[in-house]
């Protein structure tokens, strides 16, 4: 039966939950769409993820191989292909529970980075499985410091190969995903060597497994780095090399090539290789740190109805804890900026397809704003949802802390998405480069690209709110953060001249204004991702219903902004203390209003109970019984533990004679 | 620690490896080990006790912590003499084992709520205990699961038809010699967790469990035979134990945030990374201002813990011979210091363990470094032992009573002086925030001053608040629940006060110069560092000027430089052995990528080079396809 407590909140919803699904789908055929692989999915037992919370290491990366296996037949069975509208879909249906991940990114850099014979050759044989790629970048003593890796590859004219050598230990190959246990190919990236001239790092593919006993090849030490925080499914792995040749062939070289006389020839744009970088950027965003994010707002929101604790007025039952004002501040803000990243992710997409376009006409001018903004935004969004999940865990009291929530998991996982792709304050800081030599461009008047048109009109100003209800103008709030992002930026550039002319070297500049800078790069994706969550609302307008609640969320994202970073926004006098008050007291307000609609705001995400795999979050809200369940199916109480036998019972008995 | 170190019965494989029931068999092991042990040694002495066995568990958790840290003094404090001579030997001779079983499913903090019954049966003389729903289950218990044979039981206890509210009995739960449940219990281990791996956490559900009147401890409250209640003389006792294990969790934020320093800023002066200027070798990262930015500015907070730790001992121990001589007097305002303190340093210990774990890159993630264990072992101290939003909101309600004090004309004292202060204010018309604080920032003294006005300013800024939805609403509750934010707010104020307060108080003990040097500069990070963050709170109440933020952000980072060629002594002062510290990247050789690599190498995954599930699945599909 439903949980009373939870069936109550879903009487006063405002809106159509259905609708709003299907609008933050983009429309209620992919809703359809997705539901149906959903169902498919999660109907199989293979795909299951019930014991998921008890496994070892090993367990979890053999269910990861068996899924990862019977994926294939099960697409061809539906008939799903990879260019089909199911294929986004089956990830979140898994919840990346899956092996050879990598080996897409394998198949992905081959595409982008190879010519059209090394595509023909090894993208059918990838497809086919006659191989399981995997991508070998990071390095035991470099990660996202590209120019620094140490793998090195020497091309030898005699046999037309290149030889591959891990020099020292901190050159080994180190977290590859697939690596460790599963792939039989990688792409390496070495520092390639021609007659003794190093031309910097290049991507080359390497057999690392035999195709017949899955035995190591001549050279090759590889194996699996040992027990991460999460990712028990995957193989991350290393890999050393010792004199291992490929063929000349074996570069990829859709972009530069080592002819058969050893002249080294490039073409294109050196920045296409960051594009494999910037795709994989762009979607994690979504897979990765947003819908992690909507899974635990589920989780802790529905928990919060159902839990009830101490008492608010005399007499009464006790509250729920999601009519605690400091439980609403808590959770509310998270699921706003849950709504708002989504949105972004989307407009990152929109921009991503329209670059890649051009990229397929060989224009390469708008790759350089893509690039600092899937860097600005892979940062700023997964630091967010990562301090997000961490604060849903926390406000489910003890039992947030229980595996069986399901809300460890989902910390654990997407708090590495603020390292890998690039770690996020040195990708915070390629953002603060466009931006810089966009204000510099700007202030001389050059053209910039539309998203910072804006730092050409710095300018002092006051904010103009009279009252609290003015702060719940998009315009006021937005020009705000607009304000607050176009001060920073200058003042930054400002010190980072001043340091320059008086002497200090560039570079040591610099690293002077990096505390600053990242600030600067964090205050503009805030700002943008306020900008366009008000104009996602304003372009709503025929949805009256989703269109009000969205409004109530985007004031409660911005305002959220402003009340937590107060200091940058009263700094100039652009907000007065007068007005800060005005937007606490809004800010507070609002979490009242949204309050009422918190839980058909969850269950517009549309995430199956099984798909969330927590037993405080199940869509009936029987928490404690679920919990006691589940509980019983844990192994420490399926057998009499060999530690009472062995160290208990002669504590229990025996030791006093000893004592 | 070199007891314990060198001895070869407490070596075993990483843990890292093991699952979780070979973690619970190991720390089993050790526990009945150490036991033994610390007899043999004739170790009596409770600090030394603390030491060895934080040694022995190497700052784990353990099944037996429960017994020893609850269920021993409980019996202490609350048996009488007749269940002191019945329980108290057996239970120090572990022929029983206990735990405190409070917590149920349905309720933690608010113990008022919980739902364990105790019913009084005059006829046989004996309590029935029950579970009558399902969140009334005993939910979390430390060795309840497996290791327990006894728990003291937190029921509410009827007799005579009436709710007594909350006792505690004594209630054996599994069979003295075969260890299993008795009739009338269900009792078993909850699952995996979030760390906490060796601990056997359990449920306990009763069905008419029936136990002798005796077995409820009665040396304050009793019930005689006849089912008459007699009422305990004072129930502000209690709240001596919760100040006590609160000021240790402050202590623990102090250590467990001084590990993961340690841990990351001794890799981050072995890892090379990118270039500061081209041409020149990779720097260590611990060189760039961002990294220095996350790190410094923690190992101050990390010495500022350890100070505050030490000061709530100090005046525990000062009250409690008060308490003992009947004093209670300032009981109140040290459960109300603590239960902020607590939830302060444990969130800020919390997310900062977190920030050094990040601050080592991919290498953080991997359990090598030793900081996830770190993390998820101190994690849940941000709930147990009192939720921290209840913490500081009962530090709130002592703030806002002392400030209600101060309106009618008295005088408070203690940490929250600087509120008398706001009654001379009001003789003027003057907000309290346009009271100018000249703040020299260079000057620890003054900052502290700066931190007084900001919490004087917010504590006033959340009663006024309360004042206001007083004046609209009819309930008290519902008036409080709607300024809990400001209120939070002023309590955090008022303990980031009280620690730059302590911090600075502790410098001019220190006689040695140079280590007064390097503390003066901690502190003076650690007060500006925590202004850069909160500067809306300084700015609005007009306490500084922008002026004087862009000077405080400009000497935070000058304070960073100054710091960095001591960071790698300073957390060296800590003292963490490597052992201890169980971390590759934190080794005190720093030797980390070739011992990766061997660490590694152990890997469950890497037992063999062929791993199963490529005859199992690979081979399958790929014959298949």
């Amino acid at each position: 039966g439903m949980n009373p407590d939870l069936a109550s909140e879903r009487q006063t919803a405002s809106f159509s939950v259905e609708k709003l699904t299907a609008w933050l789908d983009g429309g209620a055929e992919h809703t359809r769409i997705r539901r149906a692989v959903v169902e498919a999915i999660e109907c199989d037992p293979v795909f299951s993820r019930e014991n998921q919370y008890f496994q070892s290491q090993n367990e979890r990366y053999e269910a990861a191989v068996r899924k990862a296996v019977h994926l294939q037949k099960k697409m061809h069975e539906m008939g799903w292909t990879e260019d089909g509208p199911e294929f986004k879909y089956i990830y979140r249906a898994l919840s990346g529970d899956i092996a050879f991940l990598l080996h897409r990114i394998f198949m992905r850099s081959i595409s982008v980075l190879g010519s059209k014979q090394q595509t023909a050759k090894w993208i059918p044989l990838a497809t086919q499985y006659q191989l399981i790629g995997s991508y070998a970048q990071t390095e035991l003593g470099h990660g996202t410091y590209l120019q620094g890796l140490e793998t090195t590859a020497v091309f030898d004219i005699t046999t037309q190969e290149f030889i591959l050598n891990t020099p020292k230990i901190s050159a080994m190959k180190w977290w590859p995903g697939d690596m460790g246990r599963s792939a039989t190919h990688t792409v390496v990236f070495a520092q390639l060597y021609v007659h003794g001239k190093c031309y910097g790092v290049h991507p080359f593919i390497v057999q690392i497994r035999s195709l017949q006993d899955h035995s190591l090849c001549p050279g090759i030490t590889a194996g699996d780095i040992g027990p991460k925080m999460n990712f028990e499914h995957v193989d991350n792995g290393y890999l050393m090399l010792q004199n291992v040749r490929v063929p000349r062939e074996n570069m990829l070289n859709k972009f530069c090539e080592v002819q058969p006389d050893g002249t080294y020839a490039r073409w294109g744009s050196q920045k296409i290789n960051y594009f494999t970088m910037t795709t994989v950027r762009i979607s994690l965003i979504s897979d990765e740190a947003v819908i992690p994010l909507m899974k635990a707002c589920t989780i802790a929101i529905r928990y919060s109805v159902v839990r009830r604790q101490s008492k608010l007025k005399p007499g009464e039952q006790e509250a729920k804890i999601l009519d605690y004002q400091t439980q609403q501040e808590k959770l509310l803000p998270q699921l706003a900026a849950a709504y708002a990243f989504h949105f972004i992710s989307n407009y990152l997409q929109e921009l991503f397809d329209k670059v890649y376009r051009e990229i397929q006409r060989k224009m390469f001018d708008t790759l350089p704003e893509l690039h600092a903004f899937s860097s600005g935004f892979k940062a700023m969004v997964t630091q967010y949802c990562t301090s997000a999940v961490a604060i849903c865990l926390q406000a489910c009291g003890g039992h947030g802390y229980s595996l069986l929530s399901g809300l460890p998991s989902l910390y654990t996982k997407i708090v590495a998405s603020c390292i890998y792709e690039g770690e996020n304050t040195i990708l915070l800081l390629q953002t603060a480069r466009f931006l810089i030599k966009c204000f510099m461009a700007a202030s001389t008047g050059q053209p910039v690209p539309p998203s910072v048109t804006y730092l050409a009109a710095v300018k002092p100003g006051k904010c103009p709110a009279k009252n609290k209800l003015d702060f719940l103008s998009p315009d006021v709030y937005t020009e705000a953060y607009q304000h607050m992002a176009a001060r920073l930026i200058s003042s930054t550039a400002a010190k980072l001249q001043d340091l320059i002319q008086s002497g200090v070297k560039k570079t040591d500049a610099w690293n002077q204004c990096t505390v600053q800078l990242v600030q600067a790069a964090k205050a503009h994706c805030h700002y943008i991702t306020v900008k366009n969550f008000a104009e996602t609302v304003e372009k709503l307008e025929t949805k009256a219903g989703i269109q009000k609640i969205m409004k109530h969320l985007c004031d409660l994202f911005a305002l959220h902004g402003i009340f937590s970073n107060g200091g940058v926004f009263l700094h100039d006098g652009y907000v007065s203390g007068a007005q800060m008050d005005m937007v606490t007291a809004s800010y507070l307000d609002l979490l009242a209003v949204i309050r009422k609609d918190a839980v058909p705001l969850v269950d517009a995400f549309d995430f199956t109970d099984k798909s969330l795999n927590s037993a405080l979050g199940s869509y009936d809200g029987q928490v404690y019984q679920r919990l006691y369940e589940w509980a019983q199916k844990s192994p420490t109480n399926k057998q009499m533990s060999p530690a009472y036998e062995r160290y208990l019972k002669p504590l229990l008995h025996n030791t006093l004679s000893k004592l | 620690e070199a007891l314990v170190i060198n001895d070869p019965d407490f070596q075993h494989e990483d843990l890292n490896f093991l699952s979780r029931s070979q973690r619970y068999e190991q720390a089993i092991r050790k526990s009945a080990l150490m036991v033994m042990k610390l007899r043999e040694y004739g170790i009596a002495d409770p600090e030394e006790i603390y030491w060895f066995k934080s040694f022995v568990h190497r700052g784990r958790p353990e099944p037996l912590d429960l017994h020893l840290g609850m269920f021993l003094p409980t019996l202490l404090t609350q048996a009488t003499p007749e269940q002191q001579d019945r329980f108290f030997m057996p239970a120090w001779n572990l022929e029983i084992i206990g735990t405190y079983a409070q917590t149920e499913m349905g309720h933690g903090t608010h113990l008022r709520g919980l739902e364990t019954t105790a019913t009084y049966d005059p006829a046989t003389q004996e309590f029935i205990l029950n579970s009558p729903t399902v969140t009334s289950i005993k939910w979390w218990p430390g060795g309840l699961g497996k290791t327990s044979n006894h728990a003291i039981v937190l029921a509410q206890l009827y007799t005579q038809g009436q709710c007594k509210g909350l006792h505690a009995f004594i209630v054996p739960i599994r069979q003295l010699g075969t260890h299993e449940p008795l009739p009338g219990i269900t009792v078993g281990d909850i699952g995996p967790k979030f760390g906490y791996d060796e601990m056997d956490n359990g449920y306990l559900k009763m069905d008419n469990f029936r136990i002798p009147r005796e077995n409820m401890l009665m040396k304050y409250a009793q019930v005689e035979p006849d089912g008459t209640y007699v009422k305990p003389l004072s129930d502000k006792l209690t709240y001596g134990t919760m100040v006590f294990i609160r000021s240790l969790i402050v202590g623990d934020s102090a250590r467990s945030l001084s590990r993961a320093c340690t841990i990351a800023i001794r890799y981050s002066a072995v890892r090379h990374q990118s270039e500061l200027k081209p041409g020149e070798p990779e720097p260590q990262i611990l060189d760039y201002q961002t990294q220095q930015y996350k790190l410094f500015p923690l190992l101050a907070t990390a010495y500022a813990f350890h100070f505050v730790g030490a000061y709530i001992k100090d005046t525990y121990r000062r009250i409690s011979g008060d308490i003992n001589e009947g004093d209670l007097s300032e009981l109140p305002e040290l459960h109300a210091l603590t239960a902020g303190l607590k939830a302060f340093t444990s969130w800020t210990a919390n997310a900062g363990i977190e920030e050094c774990r990040m601050a080592c890159g991919g290498h953080g993630y991997s359990r090598c470094s030793g900081i996830p264990d770190i993390y998820v072992t101190f994690t849940p101290s941000c709930t147990y032992e009192g939720e921290n939003t209840v913490m500081m909101l009962q530090t709130a309600r002592f703030l806002v009573k002392s400030y209600t004090q101060v309106s009618s004309g008295q005088r408070v004292t203690g940490m929250v002086s600087y509120l008398n202060d706001l009654s001379r204010q009001r003789i003027q018309p003057q907000h309290v925030a346009a009271r100018t604080v000249t703040v020299r920032i260079n000057d620890p003294v003054s900052l502290v001053e700066a931190y007084k006005a900001r919490a004087a300013r917010l504590v006033e800024a959340a009663a006024k608040n309360l004042q206001a939805e007083l004046n609209h609403r009819k309930s008290k509750e519902d008036a409080w629940n709607r300024t809990s934010v400001d209120l939070v707010r002023a309590s955090e104020a008022h303990c980031h006060y009280v620690i730059v307060k302590l911090f600075t108080a502790k410098l001019s003990e220190i006689s040695n110069a140079a280590v007064r040097a390097v503390m003066t500069e901690l502190s003076l990070l650690y007060a500006l560092y925590g202004i850069s963050k909160n500067t809306g709170d300084f700015l609005q109440a007009g306490i500084l000027t922008d002026a004087q933020i862009t000077q405080v952000n400009q000497r935070v980072k000058e304070l960073l430089a100054i710091i960095r060629p001591n960071a790698v002594a300073l957390v060296d002062s800590f003292d963490f052995h490597d052992v201890h510290l169980g971390s590759v990247l934190g080794r005190y050789d720093g030797n980390v990528y070739e011992n990766m690599f061997e660490w590694a190498k152990k890997s469950p995954l890497n037992k063999t080079e062929v791993h199963e599930s490529f005859h199992k699945h690979l081979k399958l599909m790929q014959a298949k396809l």
